[in-house]
């Protein structure tokens, strides 16, 4: 079965075999209010783990999105050019971001699993 | 994504949904609220064929355009009282200056005296062309160069460029200058120190002059952290880029310090002037060690905001940095002035043209007629007046609201959410419920290193029963937050000519300019 | 003094309430080495009286425009603004309003903007418009780093008959971002490694030609074709560039509801295509609507600026146009589309009238064939003498070329002339006349 992993930057990557699949934490939406437009990657892109890969702006914030694994981009989610509002009501589900061919599975033990993520969130007060 | 990129300072940016309704039911048959109209577009008003301005005939004088004609451009037509009434009665939707206290932090919003109207407005000021041969304007070119003298002895400073059209103009020659300099000594360098709690501007403009920005921390007293700056500090860095007093309305008292470290390591320490209104007269930024400092007109100088603009950002230099302004320079030859326009001779160092022609004549007209009025007594006083209002208004509200740090402010007083812990209140939500008492909100969420900021600049031209007035709503405010009245700051503002607007929609959904077969927003959806 | 509401017996309550002896309490964190004792070395305060004395004799030294026989244009350019026009924009709430940032009280600017917005793309053909910029050439400049964002390549090409102030302003303002950008004419043929080529429509010279054939080049090629206006009021007369095909246009807006006020403050008109509006510098406002349903305007997008993107933002612009934007905009409401057509075709007309009258002084050479109401003649001598030599007259008589290509030495006998419909024939007559004098 595929599993979620997260990262410090509120990231998170649900891997299927070698592809991963990327997006934002429910926690990261929540902060950033409502979600006006994103700018994605182009498939077919190369990128390093943590290096900004998209970004999201809200309408009084852009954050970059820094990726949490290194790879390929396979593909964007082209419904966030019509409905960014996506990000908002299914952070962790239909907002997904980009899908990405794991250039190294091995990063993937750096992140954290929900539960840590949950400690580390509440953490943050 | 960074924390701090997430920018969660809690503003919604949609109408509280418990409240809002698409009805817009008016309580009047026209929509019209006594004096208040409503007023609809100049396309919805206008019509084909009218027009406002008698022009005389064309006759057949041959055409030379070759048949390049225009096509239609689909402009409305219509006569003059009804341009007129148009624009009336929008202004009256807007909050202004003259029409009562405008504590914009960061923005000195002060009086606009209509003398420097008059005086831009004569003939021979506002009706020179900036292409006539310079032995018939010798009168505006003296105006510029006078203006300058008032600006380099304000500051101490030997140089001013004069051209650049605002502050964030300003501050792109002043680190223009500041790598050209380098670069002519053969070290361009690659980064610049910014403070956390400077203005977007300064980053931005770093980043056009192919910069990388090293953030600077706050301390916590709210001044740069000096150890930090320091650490920060090599040989690769151009310059640190320092607003004084900062964004937080302090001034910073290290500052000597910052210009010998940045100088040590031989970089160049640029001012962001935005602030000057809290010590002309008291402190000289030559004499602190500075290299390069903008001086916004529109802030300091009383040229009026206009809605947005336009301003003025002369930019006052060190003798190193001189020889890299920006043409054109006034040269006082024997007879007179004159332009030197290219980056030629003298100017060869320049670092090029930053604009068309010479500069923003008409603030400059207003910006030195303001200083002559005021002079070197007035100019003081203007200083003392203005620190003395923010203290004033700090020591009536530090009680009831939460100051972010201690001590006495310069000229403006800076405040922070935690006195609205636990309300159900926000800082946005307070900022709307001062607009029902009649007061535009202080500047809110900026600077970013406290939470839920509000910045206060009352500026010197408030009355001290303008200045009690304000304190006196403040604490009515203050105290309803605490007494858990949240609807009168959710549901504000309810008597301003808008309600709070829906800016997610406007994002998602960019509507920017009026379209002959758009509907309208309430036929919409 | 007369600008401050504080008196003696206020500012004490005041010190009392802060817990302060004197307002030097207050300024004691000024490090004591710079601590300024006594005033600073300038004048004291003066009234209005003294002041308008002053500053009425300096402009009593200058000869404007409206004092004789004018013919000054080369970017800047006289005509006549309606007398509501200045009215309107010294009425209180829009002259010493702020920028926008509380929509709700501040509808009459959000309204204007989106106005002002809506008629910079009709008259440029464009789809979108910002909400202004300082001027034509700093337009210009951010027109070019805009391009470079969008194609991803770093080649400017830059029509040789741009105006000089805007190619040195592109120059200049991009010097130390990764460019590759030159001033060439002819132009190159488009390639694949061009972010945009920028031309000039009239050009500098006055020439008037159609872009066509130059946009499909570029298109075909990806790259972006950016055109200069430098005469608003020519939009009224001439195919638009958006009709042409342009993808960026920037326009001095100056020519409409503002005067020559000796360079500035001027109008920076920038316009591009819908799917460009993301990479756009500047403000813009939007259309929304508010909490009762009704429509409404804000500032919006605000993500591409300083405020928020900070280092990464498509611009460090912050202040705008404004109060000229607002002038621009009633001057053109009162005008309406038959008046800006009008107002071109007049303007066009006299500089025909001109051109036929200076092309009758022997010695007068014509050298622009297609032009709207600027044009380039070529005396027999250098024109920065002969332009000196008609201030004799009392005639401003147009702009020698050395003045705006001191570089170039095959035109310094070009003299560009300008007339717009504030000239009458008694000018045009008395030009003529003069000149005839001077190179006779």
């Amino acid at each position: 079965m595929s599993t979620t992993k997260y990262s410090e930057e509120h990231e998170w990557v649900e891997v299927d075999g070698n592809t991963g699949t990327v997006g934002i934490s429910n926690y990261a939406q929540d902060q950033l209010g409502d979600i006006v437009f994103i700018e994605l990657p182009e498939a077919g892109a190369t990128v390093e783990k943590g290096a900004e890969v998209a970004v999201v702006e809200s309408v009084k914030a852009a954050s970059e999105i820094y990726s949490p694994v290194s790879g390929d981009i396979v593909e964007a989610n082209a419904a966030l050019n019509e409905t960014p509002e996506l990000v908002n009501s299914d952070a962790e589900g239909g907002g997904w971001l980009y899908k990405i061919t794991l250039a190294d599975a091995g990063e993937l033990d750096g992140l954290m699993d929900a539960d840590g993520y949950a400690e580390f969130v509440e953490g943050l007060g | 994504m960074s924390r701090q990129s997430m920018n969660s300072q809690g503003r919604q940016t949609r109408p509280n949904e418990a409240t809002a309704s698409e009805s817009g039911i008016s309580e009047t048959y026209t929509g019209h609220r006594g004096l208040d109209k409503e007023e609809a577009l100049i396309f919805e008003l206008g019509r084909a064929g009218q027009c406002g301005v008698d022009l005389p005939a064309l006759d057949n004088t041959d055409s030379r355009l070759d048949g390049l004609m225009r096509d239609d451009i689909g402009l409305p037509g219509l006569s003059e009282p009804e341009v007129v009434r148009h624009y009336v009665r929008l202004s009256r939707n807007n909050y202004a200056i003259d029409s009562g206290i405008y504590p914009l932090g960061s923005c000195t919003m002060k009086h606009n005296p209509r003398l420097n109207e008059k005086l831009a407005r004569l003939p021979g000021f506002g009706d020179i062309h900036p292409m006539q041969p310079t032995a018939t304007v010798q009168g505006g070119i003296e105006l510029i160069d006078r203006l300058a003298h008032w600006l380099k002895t304000i500051t101490g400073m030997p140089s001013v460029a004069m051209s650049p059209a605002a502050g964030a103009h300003g501050e792109l020659c002043g680190l223009m200058a500041i790598r050209a300099k380098l670069t002519a000594d053969g070290d361009a360098r690659s980064r610049v120190l910014v403070p956390e709690s400077a203005h977007g501007t300064n980053p931005a403009t770093a980043s056009m002059c192919g910069y990388k920005i090293d953030s600077i921390p706050a301390n916590e007293r709210g001044r740069v952290d000096l150890a930090a700056l320091k650490e920060k500090l090599a040989p690769d860095v151009a310059a640190v880029m320092l607003t004084n007093p900062n964004t937080c309305g302090l001034f910073e008292d290290e500052v000597m310090e910052v210009a010998e470290a940045i100088h040590s390591v031989g970089g160049y320490f640029y001012c962001d002037g935005a602030n000057l209104n809290a010590v002309m007269g008291r402190v000289r930024v030559g004499d602190l060690g500075v290299d390069a400092m903008h001086i916004n007109l529109h802030k300091t100088f009383s040229t009026p905001h206009g809605g947005g603009g336009p301003g003025a950002g002369p930019v006052v230099l060190s003798e190193a940095l001189a020889a890299h302004a920006p043409v054109p320079w006034i040269v006082h030859t024997g007879q007179g002035f004159d332009l030197h326009e290219t980056a030629t001779g003298d100017a060869a160092g320049s670092i090029g043209r930053l604009k068309s022609f010479h500069g923003q004549m008409g603030m400059f007209v207003r910006a030195l007629a303001y200083m002559m009025s005021h002079g070197a007594d007035g100019l003081q006083q203007v200083s003392e007046d203005a620190v003395l209002s923010a203290n004033y208004v700090l020591a009536s509200l530090k009680d009831v609201m939460s100051p972010s740090f201690e001590g006495y402010c310069m000229h403006e007083a800076l405040f922070d959410e935690e006195f609205l812990k636990d309300s159900g209140v926000t800082t946005l939500d307070f900022a709307k419920a001062m607009i029902d008492e009649g007061f535009h909100p202080m500047t809110i969420y900026f600077p970013l290193v406290v939470h839920g900021a509000m910045l206060i600049e009352p500026t010197e031209s408030e009355s001290k029963a303008s200045l009690d007035e304000f304190i006196d709503t403040m604490r009515d405010l203050a105290a309803s937050a605490s007494a858990g009245d949240v609807e009168r700051f959710t549901d504000a503002p309810k008597l301003a000519p808008r309600k709070r607007l829906d800016e997610t929609r406007a994002a998602r959904s960019p509507v920017l300019r009026w379209r002959p077969d758009a509907e309208t927003a309430e036929a919409a959806e | 003094m007369r600008y401050l509401p504080l008196g003696d017996v206020d500012r004490n309550d005041m010190l009392g309430r802060i817990g302060a002896d004197s307002v030097d309490d207050l300024f004691e964190v000024i490090p004591p080495s710079a601590r300024l004792e006594g005033l600073l070395d300038l004048p004291l305060a003066q009234g209005e009286i003294e002041v308008e004395r002053a500053l009425g004799k300096l402009s009593a030294k200058n000869r404007a425009a409206g004092d004789g026989p004018f013919f000054v244009g080369a970017g800047a350019y006289r005509h006549h603004v309606p007398a509501s026009v200045d009215h309107l924009i010294q009425r209180s709430e829009f002259l010493t309003a702020y920028t926008p940032y509380q929509p709700e009280i501040s509808q009459g600017t959000l309204q204007v903007l989106f106005e002002f917005q809506t008629q910079v793309a009709l008259i440029t053909g464009m789809d979108v418009a910002n909400a202004s910029m300082y001027d034509g050439a700093t337009a210009c400049a951010e027109a070019v780093m805009m391009a470079a964002r969008v194609t991803r390549r770093k080649k400017i090409v830059m029509s040789g008959n741009l105006h000089p102030h805007y190619r040195d302003t592109v120059l200049t303002t991009a010097q130390f971002i990764d460019l590759e950008m030159s001033s060439v004419e002819p132009l190159p043929e488009v390639d694949e490694t061009m972010a945009c080529v920028v031309v000039q429509n009239p050009d500098v010279f006055g020439r008037v030609r159609d872009l066509t054939p130059l946009a499909e080049a570029c298109h075909s090629a990806g790259a972006l074709m950016i055109v200069v206006v430098t005469e608003v009021v020519s939009l009224g007369a001439i195919k638009s560039p958006g009709a042409m095909g342009a993808d960026i246009v920037v326009v001095e807006g100056q020519g409409i509801g503002n005067g020559l006020n000796y360079g500035g403050p001027y109008l920076g008109l920038f316009a591009a295509r819908e799917k460009y509006v993301r990479q756009m510098p500047g403000r813009l406002c939007g259309e929304t609507v508010d909490g009762d349903g009704r429509r409404g305007y804000v500032l919006t997008l605000s993500a591409r600026e300083q405020h928020i993107r900070r280092e990464k933002a498509t611009s460090n612009i912050c202040t705008n146009a404004g109060l000229c934007s607002l002038a621009f905009s009633i001057h053109l409401s009162l005008l309406g589309e038959d008046g800006f057509k009008r107002l071109a075709l007049l303007n066009h007309q006299m500089a025909v009238k001109l051109s036929n009258a200076l092309i009758a002084v022997p010695g007068v050479e014509e050298e622009t064939e297609t032009f709207f109401n600027e044009f380039t003649v070529r005396l027999p001598r250098p024109a920065a003498e002969v332009v000196d030599e008609l201030l004799e007259h009392d005639v401003l008589g147009g702009v020698p070329l050395s003045r705006l290509f001191p570089e170039r030495d095959d035109i310094e006998n070009h003299l560009l002339v300008t007339a717009t419909e504030t000239n009458t024939m008694d000018d045009v007559t008395a030009f003529a006349k003069a000149l005839r004098e001077v190179l006779s």
